[in-house]
């Protein structure tokens, strides 16, 4: 049984295909990777299934539901949630409250609630305060946490980003280019916390990733994109050694 | 409890002051009426300030057509309370003369929210999907269209103004109204919703992203600014008793988002500064006749140079006294106090 299933799922833009008639499959706590050169597709296929695009042809299944098509909000609370490969934090925000918009989308206060202060907004509003800052511990940023986002150095902001995805619960987290501009040691703990995550609310994770590095030493499954077909699928030591895929990278002999 | 003896002690020392300015209060004190004017359009101006910041400060979405709402919103409680006044008066008559004019009042105003919130709605719904320069445009459009519309209405007056509208609002609920909406927005702002209104100016795809109903909450927060605005029109209405459409023309919409550029966008209390000084500028420069709009084009462009996030910037005022380097909603633990 898989938590996410693409079939045939295809994207034009106009003349151009980016993706094409791609079928993808991530188990329940698989740590899935999808690699491949640059302009493969990659970042489409993540705008497909988070909603931000709707495929041109093909489904896409998230539990057993189809959700081709569906919006970008709906999706995530049903429980996809990503990171973006250029971060997009609330910059002007505190780390606290760009964690705390994630956690809104599971709360059910309305804006009358909210104008009354009511004592059920009241307790939420405590709640949702108590479990972003336990979130920003996991994640070592308790201690930014009045900090405003754009002040955070490089790595933090990565990091917060993860944490912000993770606020949303969900049971498939997408992560776009996660060590991308990180050093050798910043992406080595990040490959640990990307465990760390999977094992400790053991969800999967789909993770696009050019730190091969990164990619390697932590996928269970690895599945190499080109010209927004698949070229390979298998297990990290399998694709290494992949002709078609070492051509894909380093051109044909 | 405490809220509520506040709100009591707010309501009470309104009145007082009501009276004190008035000159019915203690025979012999009053202030003029001409300061007195002034100090109750500064109020109208500050209903319109702050609701316009809540949708263009803190959601990140430039309207440019809040005079329409303000119109709709004067126009609709001033024809109710002409045409049916006196009805509505004598059947309330076992009341003392304050309370039937307050209640006459207080319906007069709930149409004009009612009615300016259905025009935020059918407005709003297509034109927020627009982004930037293209929902300015169409804001902008929508403000002239509502204003023309009610300029070829013969029974509001037309061309010729609307006149004979009771006398019904004065400093005491002019006040009472600007109260309430600094505190409804306050309370919007530093709610869950306001969280992801101002996570939407920030950056709507993340928002999204993040399972926020982005469309939804522009919605509302276009709604709630525009009732907002048409209570502020029927605040006007009530105590100018005299409209015409010249009133509510696109320069409106602009002095309200001067006043808000000035004070700092996102912030409820540069709103309030930027509606008093804008109000106490264009008064006090009275006599220098039209220089002072060249003054008013320096003196914005002097603020865009030295502090182009407006003079409080995001922060409130309090927040801006103590120099705490804090965003708006950022303050931990005061979300259930107040």
């Amino acid at each position: 049984m898989s938590i996410l299933r693409l079939s045939r799922v295809t994207m034009r833009f106009g003349g151009l295909v980016a993706v094409n008639e791609l079928d993808l499959e991530i188990a329940p706590r698989q740590l899935y990777g999808l690699i491949g050169p640059n302009g493969a597709g990659k970042t489409t296929v993540f705008n497909v299934i988070t909603g931000v695009y709707t495929p041109t042809e093909g489904d896409i299944n998230f539990e057993g539901e189809s959700i081709g098509g569906q919006r970008c909000g709906r999706i995530t609370r049903r429980g996809v949630a990503r990171t973006f490969q250029n971060i997009r934090l609330f910059s002007e925000m505190s780390v606290l409250d760009n964690v705390k918009v994630a956690f809104d989308c599971r709360q059910a206060t309305t804006l009358t609630t909210a104008v009354l202060r009511t004592r059920s907004h009241k307790a939420e509003e405590d709640r949702v305060d108590v479990e972003s800052r336990e979130l920003l511990k996991i994640f070592k940023l308790d201690h930014l946490a009045e900090d405003k986002a754009k002040n955070l150095p490089y790595g933090s902001q990565r990091r917060l980003e993860i944490a912000r995805a993770m606020a949303t619960a969900p049971r498939l987290l997408l992560l776009d280019e996660p060590a991308a501009g990180m050093n050798p040691h910043e992406s080595n703990d990040l490959m640990d916390l990307i465990r760390w995550i999977r094992d400790h609310f053991g969800m999967a994770i789909l993770l696009v990733e050019h730190n091969m590095k990164v990619v390697m030493g932590i996928c269970e499954t690895v599945h190499v994109l080109d010209y927004g077909s698949t070229i390979a699928i298998g297990p990290p030591a399998e694709i290494q050694n992949n002709p078609k895929v070492i051509e894909a990278y380093l051109g044909g002999a | 409890m405490k809220g509520l003896l506040t709100a009591l002690g707010i309501v009470a020392g309104l009145f007082v002051v009501n009276g004190l300015f008035a000159g019915s209060l203690v025979p012999g004190v009053s202030i003029s009426p001409y300061f007195l004017q002034v100090i109750c359009l500064a109020g109208i101006n500050i209903v319109l300030a702050v609701s316009l910041n809540l949708i263009n400060g803190f959601t990140g979405q430039f309207s440019i057509g809040h005079a329409g709402f303000m119109a709709i919103g004067a126009y609709s409680s001033a024809y109710f309370t002409v045409t049916f006044g006196d009805r509505i008066q004598k059947a309330l008559g076992f009341l003392p003369a304050f309370g039937r004019e307050s209640l006459l009042l207080l319906l007069g105003l709930s149409i004009a929210a009612l009615l300016a919130a259905i025009a935020g709605f059918i407005v709003g719904v297509p034109s927020l999907r627009l982004r930037g320069d293209y929902l300015a445009i169409v804001t902008l459009g929508f403000g002239e269209i509502i204003r023309v519309f009610i300029l070829n209405i013969d029974a509001v007056g037309g061309a010729r103004g609307f006149s004979g509208i009771p006398k019904l609002s004065n400093f005491f609920w002019i006040y009472l109204f600007a109260a309430a909406t600094i505190l409804v927005v306050y309370r919007i702002v530093h709610s869950s919703f306001g969280r992801t209104l101002v996570a939407i100016r920030e950056d709507e795809i993340a928002a999204e992203a993040m399972g926020v109903h982005t469309t939804r909450a522009k919605v509302i927060s276009f709604v709630v600014s525009s009732a907002m605005a048409g209570v502020a029109g029927g605040l006007f209405a009530h105590y100018l008793m005299y409209i015409h459409t010249n009133s509510f023309t696109f320069l409106k919409s602009f002095e309200i988002i001067i006043m808000i550029v000035i004070g700092g966008l996102g912030s409820i209390s540069g709103s309030v500064l930027g509606a008093v000084l804008f109000i106490g500028l264009t008064e006090g420069l009275r006599e220098f006749a039209q220089y002072r709009m060249i003054l008013f084009s320096l003196l914005l462009i002097v603020i865009m140079i030295v502090r182009p996030q407006g003079i409080l910037g995001h922060k409130e005022f309090v927040t801006f006294l103590t120099r705490r380097r804090r965003s708006i909603g950022a303050a931990p633990g005061t979300t259930g106090a107040n």
